[in-house]
């Protein structure tokens, strides 16, 4: 049954990928493809984890492919929710490979497959990773944005905008929907980190590395939304912030890949 | 058919004709009623072409004649500047024109309208019924599919979406202008067009900036207080063109600290330039001068030459399904005429022989059916061949060789 839905999923977002290429070249049918491609994807990868969680003792997303697995419909998800209009067409462009990508390093280190045993049993540690989860996914979507920010302000400054004129979304738009992807996933970041906390003091153990590069992603998110929203910061300055906070989110997300999950 | 275009565009016709030639909506309404009154007729005039579509007897002649009374010159010199067109060649044209291919600026939109209304204002026909619907049908294809309209196409409008780019919606956004000229006027038009609001207007003749200001609803201010505004507003255009820098780095710096990060976007329509250059290095200031501004419309308009070419096969499509469509116009009144005229005969020679063999009603019933299969048959394979020649240009040729070679007579023609 996984398979059925795994081998679909896929090729509905390489087929998106393609098309959001193609898009690219010539606006028109092949941007239409590409949206349904998403949403055909995303319908197939949610019935896919439907049917993992009721096979699953447990959280079934606890190795670090099957995080990976959450973590790529997450991304999706997010992505969802205002990245298919016209004008966010060449987000698509950056984020539908890499979701194929992740999505067949998931399936390679079999977190697509039926889930066995794990020992995230309790609702605590399901809202530590789930939200964590959340807000990654939400810091990909939003590092996504100033990259975008920062390609397209790059060639206004550089009086080439070329092709850029009415299909891609402004600068403002751009910066404002970062703004508000941090805005939502920090308070995600916050509770899930307090979960965490939480559960430390209650069994006890240290802080780790890990711990603290994830705190110091929470440090720089809450630095911009206190400068994007108070010092009145914005333009590059908050861009390059927002891919600083994304660079300790690899980090973050790499390093629970080899100490958690190997 | 017998589609006939008659016109004259500014493909080859300098505009001190085609202003002659020109026709106004009303006035081409009524040139249509008169021209239909031996068929059918439109008249497609615009600051670029004038053309009279027509269907019917000696088209060309009466098209001709209606565009000399029109422009009032000589029939020597008419015939050097106008094209005549006809069937697929003038349907292709108009195909053409929809789409906005044979316009100045490739893929503008505002010819689809002024063929829409033309359309409207027309005498049609089921011929130009069809070819006008399909040539908006067509028009609006080209649009949607291809990026041919997409991006600018003169400087003012370059400079709107350059700001929309910036800010999304100009709805809400603020604009100052500062010198109160014709072209500020051109890109304030521009501006406000799409939602822009025109605040102020600064100018070294506060009368000037007051009427101005007073056109777009905004504010006249002097010159002298333009620096303080810039916190206030999104748009700066600058078109003095006097001597000497109207703002500095300095200034606009100033200014962005009370912006909490909202860019800025200036454009300098001045000659020599009115605002210093190095405005464009702050973050969040984006300054486009002319020369800026020209270049981005060059590569929009060659980006549009580029689409062009898929433009151009969406049109051939429309051109070939009205071929199609033309072409069984003429074939299926032939295949009607056919089967009627055998159906007629095989009718009246069965009435005959009934008399003379007697039959009883089951036999006339077996007698009717093998008739009627054998008419069936006989015309089975000339129906298909002609269904297959109205589908390739020849199919008219057909139709009137079976009209001849079974003596139809046009009469079922429709």
């Amino acid at each position: 049954m996984v398979e059925l839905l795994f081998w679909p999923a896929l090729v509905a977002y390489g087929e998106a990928a393609v098309a959001y290429a193609g898009d690219a070249r010539r606006p028109g049918a092949a941007g239409r493809l590409a949206i349904w491609g998403v949403r055909l994807g995303w319908l197939l990868q949610t019935a896919l984890l439907i049917v993992q969680a009721a096979r699953a003792d447990g959280f079934p997303w606890a190795t670090w492919a099957g995080s990976l697995n959450l973590f790529v419909w997450l991304v999706v998800s997010v992505y969802l929710v205002w990245g298919c209009r016209t004008r966010y067409r060449l987000l698509g462009l950056a984020v539908m490979p890499l979701v194929a990508v992740l999505l067949v390093l998931a399936r390679l280190g079999g977190g697509t497959g039926d889930a066995g045993n794990s020992d995230y049993s309790t609702v605590f540690l399901v809202l530590h990773v789930g939200l964590l989860s959340l807000a990654f996914a939400a810091f990909t979507l939003a590092a996504a944005l100033s990259g975008l920010y920062l390609w397209q302000e790059s060639r206004l400054k550089g009086r080439r905008p070329g092709g850029l004129l009415g299909r891609a979304p402004s600068l403002l738009t751009l910066e404002t929907l970062s703004a508000r992807t941090i805005a939502v996933a920090v308070p995600a970041l916050t509770v899930g980190i307090a979960a965490g906390l939480l559960r430390l003091r209650r069994e006890g153990g240290g802080v780790d590395a890990l711990m603290a590069v994830t705190f110091g992603a929470w440090l720089v998110y809450a630095a911009y939304l206190v400068l994007r929203y108070e010092a009145g910061w914005g333009g590059r300055r908050t861009a390059y912030l927002a891919l600083v906070g994304f660079a300790l989110v690899i980090v973050a997300r790499v390093g629970l890949q080899l100490t958690h999950f190997s | 058919m017998n589609l006939t275009l008659v016109g004259l565009s500014h493909q080859a016709t300098p505009i001190a004709v085609r202003e002659r030639a020109f026709v106004p909506l009303p006035q081409a309404a009524e040139l249509a009623a008169e021209l239909a009154a031996e068929g059918e007729a439109v008249c497609l005039s615009t600051c670029n072409r004038t053309e009279l579509y027509l269907v019917g007897d000696e088209s060309e002649r009466r098209a001709l004649d209606a565009l000399a009374a029109i422009s009032g010159l000589p029939e020597d010199e008419l015939r050097a500047v106008v094209y005549r067109l006809t069937d697929e060649a003038a349907a292709l044209h108009l195909f053409r024109v929809a789409a906005g291919l044979d316009s100045m600026v490739p893929g503008e939109g505002e010819i689809l309208g002024q063929v829409r209304s033309a359309f409207e204002a027309g005498s049609t026909g089921p011929v130009l019924d069809r070819l006008f619907r399909q040539a908006l049908h067509g028009g609006k294809k080209v649009r949607a599919e291809t990026a041919i309209a997409e991006s600018p196409a003169s400087v003012s409008s370059a400079a709107a979406a350059l700001a929309q780019q910036v800010f999304g919606q100009l709805e809400g956004c603020r604009v100052m202008l500062v010198g109160a000229g014709h072209v500020a006027e051109l890109a304030a038009r521009s501006l406000a067009a799409r939602g822009a609001q025109i605040a102020f207007v600064a100018n070294r003749s506060p009368e000037r900036a007051e009427a101005l200001a007073a056109r777009f609803g905004g504010t006249g201010v002097p010159l002298e207080g333009a620096a303080q505004r810039l916190a206030e507003i999104d748009v700066l255009v600058a078109s003095t063109g006097a001597p000497g820098r109207a703002f500095g780095r300095a200034e606009v710096e100033g200014a962005l600290r009370g912006r909490k990060g909202r860019p800025l976007f200036l454009i300098d329509l001045a000659v020599p330039r009115d605002l210093d250059p190095a405005i464009h290095e702050l973050d969040g200031c984006f300054l486009y001068d002319i020369d800026d501004l020209e270049s981005v419309v060059a590569a929009s308009l060659a980006g549009r030459r580029r689409e062009a070419g898929r433009a151009e096969a969406i049109v051939a499509e429309e051109a070939d399904r009205f071929r199609d469509w033309q072409a069984s116009r003429e074939v299926v009144p032939a295949i009607a005429s056919l089967r009627a005229w055998a159906e007629e005969i095989r009718a009246a020679e069965l009435a005959r022989a009934r008399g003379r063999l007697g039959l009883s009603e089951s036999q006339h019933a077996a007698v009717e059916s093998v008739t009627a299969q054998i008419v069936n048959k006989l015309l089975h394979l000339p129906t298909v061949r002609l269904k297959e020649a109205a589908a390739g240009a020849e199919g008219g040729g057909y139709a009137q060789a079976v009209r001849h070679l079974f003596g139809l007579g046009d009469d079922d023609k429709r």
